[in-house]
């Protein structure tokens, strides 16, 4: 198997969909540049570059996949779909159901999301969970460069409207880009095992809604995505020294769930914390407890998360974005022992 | 009226000044993300000259130097960069998202989002003080943005004291703007009622008359006014930006982007090369333009402006203000612990 970076599985696989499917094209801000190689390998009818016009282009997406393509629509980062929501919230999501099942989207948002860089909460959100609430929509999230591929491949081939968000700390390209910008006086948290990995050639599909068990241990079911995902395996090695052995699922879509994994994960443990970098309140982890309630399940709980606006400061950032620390502190406190 | 050649040099040089003290920051790792910097103090400087106390600005993400040229202090705005919770906002807005309530200045990292906001301020100037104005500051990037356009409409249609400054410096990030842009700016802004005019933004004189122009409007309740001030780009959409990095370090942007240029040009099927070929040129043409408009910046408006006083004026405006900004800065590093002569 190859091994390459988080950001070369992505167009791995979308070059993958695109040479087998016609219908595939790509547009939005600085694509030509941003995937250059595909537009090599494409041309300007099927890699496009579009104007600082989101609410146009993701529209324009829209109804493209209506008449038939099956465009992958660049947002350059999730936190300006506000500009465009109306696409995605009262179209996008509501002509399957309106149509009467009649016609479907098969649209890709593709956006980066996430910080730890400095950059502040206009452009460092996840916004998933916000996203996740629109009946009509699924929304992965993946953790690794096989994953990214796999779920990049399943989103092209989806009937209907998918998100798929590349964390920004994991897409070496978007990070030199945004945070590090050339230079070496400035240094990020990285997790080495989601930047860069093996992929199978060609990528195998990820199926949308399907969780991964990254770890396995009966005491505490630690739930997460993204790059979270990587704090709680890190967390969860530490937490072997308490005596806690730590199950770890990897969600990979944060909609639809992966009930099943969820559940029989959480009823286990009985303790179930969930990892979350996207905002606390009325979002992802509570839908997790919203699951394990419906299905009778009883189980300690705990969340780590943002409850507020990500701040600039690097400090201020880390002590709002989930770290090992308090990922362990909280594990802890669920299993009884002093933090 | 005519013109203060030194006020104008004043609040040019000290936002100058400001800009190359951040780059150093940033380049020392003590400012963290994205930095925009800008050679926009000739529009800056020419439009906010106008403004008095009760007047609002809305920004956009390239924001200091109109706060500078506007006279905030420097201490706080620099703690800001810094992170420090003494600064202008805590240390939690940074550089893209600068608040000064004091100013009636707002800023945003969301492309379009000052034009808006511009708007909500001129809407409150006409409610609550009459003769107040709004100046809304963009680019011509966010000139296509839905939100910008239906602004200009608003605007018309209420008759709003706002002044909207188009900064044009022919980039939307790395795309170039004549790429994607249908017809005229000028125009565009005129289809909707609105009186525009065009001017060369390195020259802090032409603008400045161009803003006494829509600011006079503006205060004499006769609605909005578009100003397009024309202003090269030396730095890329922020520092760092790997485009320009091309020209700064070419071997290793070279080594970096070429093979998987190359592999792409060459992959299955590879009959298809010939088509391919043009795509990559597509590509080197886009880096040659960038490199070409790197020399415009001969037109630097801080040296246009300097030939509008006297020798002796402008050293002592200059080190004043270079003064000024040290000091700002060394204090602001000695606040924030990470050293200076204070240390």
């Amino acid at each position: 198997m190859p091994e390459m970076t988080f950001a070369q599985a992505i167009d791995f696989a979308l070059g993958m969909a695109m040479e087998r499917d016609e219908r595939v094209i790509t547009f939005g801000e600085d694509v030509t540049m941003l995937r250059r190689e595909l537009f090599v390998r494409f041309g300007p009818k099927r890699v496009r570059q579009a104007p600082i016009s989101e609410a146009a282009f993701l529209a324009a997406g829209v109804g493209a996949a209506m008449a038939g393509l099956r465009p992958v629509v660049e947002i350059m980062m999730v936190d300006f779909i506000a500009v465009a929501f109306d696409a995605l919230l009262n179209q996008a999501t509501k002509i399957r159901a309106f149509s009467g099942g009649k016609w479907n989207v098969p649209l890709v948002v593709r956006a980066s999301c996430g910080g730890g860089y400095g950059d502040a909460g206009q452009h460092e959100q996840c916004l998933w969970g916000l996203l996740s609430g629109m009946p009509g929509i699924a929304v992965v999230v993946p953790s690794n460069p096989a994953d990214a591929a796999g779920l990049m491949l399943s989103a092209v081939e989806s009937e209907d409207p998918v998100v798929f968000l590349e964390h920004k700390l994991l897409s070496d390209y978007w990070l030199d880009y945004l945070g590090a910008g050339g230079r070496s006086t400035v240094c990020f948290d990285v997790p080495a095992a989601g930047a860069r990995g093996e992929v199978p050639s060609p990528p195998l599909p990820v199926p949308i809604g399907k969780a991964r068990k990254a770890r396995d241990g009966g005491d505490i079911s630690i739930l997460s995505l993204g790059v979270s995902l990587h704090r709680c395996l890190e967390a969860a090695d530490i937490l072997e020294d308490n005596g806690i052995k730590a199950d770890v699922v990897d969600l990979r879509s944060a909609c639809p769930l992966d009930r099943e994994l969820i559940l029989s994960s959480a009823a286990r443990a009985g303790r179930v914390l969930v990892v979350d970098e996207d905002y606390l309140g009325y979002g992802l982890s509570g839908e997790v407890a919203a699951v394990l309630a419906e299905a009778g399940i009883k189980a300690d709980f705990a969340r780590v998360g943002p409850w507020e606006v990500i701040p600039y400061a690097r400090r201020l950032e880390d002590e709002v974005l989930p770290d090992v620390r308090r990922i362990r502190e909280a594990a802890l406190r669920l299993c009884g022992h002093d933090a | 009226m005519k013109p203060d050649p030194e006020d104008l040099y004043r609040r040019m040089a000290r936002a100058r000044f400001c800009e190359e003290a951040l780059a150093d920051l940033w380049e020392r790792g003590l400012i963290s993300g994205e930095m925009h910097l800008v050679v926009e103090e000739a529009v800056a400087a020419g439009v906010v000259a106008h403004l008095v106390e009760g007047d609002a600005m809305a920004l956009d993400h390239r924001s200091t130097p109109p706060l500078v040229a506007r006279g905030i202090d420097l201490l706080p705005l620099f703690l800001e960069m810094l992170g420090h919770e003494d600064g202008l906002c805590g240390g939690r807005g940074g550089h893209m998202h600068l608040f000064c309530r004091e100013l009636l200045s707002a800023s945003s990292g969301i492309v379009g989002s000052s034009a808006p906001l511009g708007a909500g301020f001129a809407v409150a100037a006409q409610y609550l003080k009459a003769g107040r104005v709004a100046v809304s500051f963009f680019g011509e990037g966010a000139f296509n943005q839905g939100m910008l356009l239906e602004t200009l409409n608003l605007a018309a249609a209420w008759r709003l004291p706002l002044v909207l400054v188009c900064k044009d410096n022919r980039w939307a990030i790395t795309t170039r703007s004549r790429s994607v842009t249908g017809g005229n700016l000028l125009r565009r802004a005129r289809s909707f009622g609105i009186p525009a005019r065009r001017v060369d933004g390195t020259r802090v004189d032409k603008v400045w008359e161009a803003a006494a122009w829509a600011v006079g409007r503006a205060r004499a309740g006769r609605g909005p006014s578009f100003i397009l001030a024309s202003c090269p780009r030396m730095e890329g959409h922020f520092l760092g930006d790997p485009l320009l990095r091309v020209f700064r370090e070419p071997l290793r942007q070279t080594m970096e982007i070429g093979p998987p240029l190359m592999r792409a040009l060459l992959s299955k099927p590879v009959s298809a090369a010939a088509h391919r070929l043009p795509r990559l040129g597509a590509i080197g043409r886009t880096l040659t333009v960038l490199g070409a408009e790197r020399c415009l910046l001969k037109k630097d408006p801080l040296r246009r402006s300097a030939s509008l006083l006297g020798e002796e004026a402008r050293r002592r405006i200059e080190e004043e203000a270079r003064r000024e900004v040290q000091e700002a800065v060394e204090r602001a590093l000695w606040e924030a612990g990470r050293g200076g002569p204070h240390a």
